[in-house]
């Protein structure tokens, strides 16, 4: 009974109706570094991205498998910020995403698609586990098997 | 220490496979042989005077490839007749991706009125040999006793939305500077696009 409400506790505070918080890379560096032992899985997507919206659930799926475990999935949109209201947060709503929700506050591609991995060309989907040190970069869509087998790698 | 070798072996072969996927700024392009919208086979050698090429991967249905389908037919239309035309592929799979099929290109290219070649890759071989990975992808080609040469690849400019006060137009400028015998100054982008929807092998 007391987990069943730390789960709703928690899923509440992260999805206050379809929050849609701005994120820049300096931010989700200090969030890792700050998360010691939590793995962070990074899923960038965009709403006008069909095979983005089509994985989603995978990556709400692993949040809810690991919900006792120092795992957090974030979810970072790449919409134009100007997609923020009119887009992004209607679709979080509508979609009755649990994860957390971010928009990427970064104004230049050339940079920020460097910075976020060096071989990434930019399609989306693409997917980042981070746990301190430890990266791993994935510039492909993943089935919810396929995401399974990538998580349990990543973690061996 | 075998460790070592071994995580530096994986390092050193990881960044060299990165790096052989497709063509790279100064390879020469093996010319192709594609279906157009007109049902007749295109190849770069058709357009015997060109000085160069500007090969785009776009699609039908990405929306960042559909917000810089204007800016595609105009560089066509600025370019094509000082000797840079614009070859544009759709490098999706029509299996994986219905909107995508040849008679919907036909019907975009007649909406659009596109005054370039829109060619089918039915199996992604030369999608494959670019490396293109999503759309839109510009490769900018330059024409010499060798080949035909890679000399730019990534976004047409770093301005998708049209809203940037500093926008750069990366295309444009990588053809004005070969068209002047100049190498262009910047010669590789990156930009958010639409991964490309791959046959599915099963």
């Amino acid at each position: 009974m007391r987990l069943f409400f730390i789960i709703c506790l928690s899923l509440i505070t992260y999805s206050v109706f379809g929050q849609v918080k701005l994120l820049s890379l300096d931010e989700l560096e200090k969030r890792v570094a700050n998360g010691k032992d939590t793995t962070y899985v990074v899923n960038f997507w965009a709403t006008w991205c069909s095979p983005c919206v089509a994985e989603l659930p995978h990556f709400e799926k692993l949040q809810l498998a690991n919900l006792k475990k120092p795992v957090k999935v974030l979810l970072v949109s790449l919409d134009f910020k100007s997609k923020l209201q009119k887009a992004v947060i209607p679709f979080v709503k509508e979609k009755k995403l649990q994860s957390e929700v971010f928009l990427l506050n970064e104004p230049d591609q050339q940079a920020y698609i460097e910075r976020i991995d060096r071989k990434w060309s930019g399609a989306i989907p693409a997917t980042l586990f981070i746990k301190r040190d430890k990266r791993q970069f994935f510039e492909r869509e993943f089935t919810s098997d396929e995401l399974n087998t990538a998580w349990l790698n990543f973690n061996k | 220490m075998k460790t070592l070798i071994l995580i530096g072996l994986i390092l050193v072969s990881g960044y060299s496979f990165a790096q052989t996927s497709g063509y790279q700024v100064g390879d020469v392009v093996k010319d192709f042989a594609l279906k157009n919208i007109d049902n007749k086979t295109f190849s770069l050698a058709n357009y015997k005077d060109a000085k160069g090429y500007v090969v785009v991967f776009t699609c039908n249905t990405c929306p960042v490839a559909q917000a810089y389908q204007e800016r595609i037919a105009a560089l066509n239309q600025a370019y094509a007749a000082k000797g840079y035309p614009v070859i544009a592929i759709n490098p999706n799979d029509a299996g994986v991706a219905p909107n995508e099929s040849f008679e919907k290109m036909q019907a975009l290219a007649r909406q659009k009125n596109f005054t370039f070649p829109y060619l089918l890759d039915p199996d992604h071989i030369v999608t494959r040999q670019f490396g293109a990975t999503k759309t839109p992808h510009v490769f900018v080609l330059q024409k010499t006793k060798q080949g035909n040469v890679v000399e730019y690849i990534g976004a047409i400019d770093n301005d998708p939305e049209e809203q940037s006060n500093s926008k750069i137009t990366y295309v444009k400028n990588a053809i004005n500077e070969l068209s002047s015998g100049k190498k262009p100054a910047v010669v590789s982008t990156k930009a958010v696009g639409c991964s490309i929807k791959w046959k599915k092998t099963s």
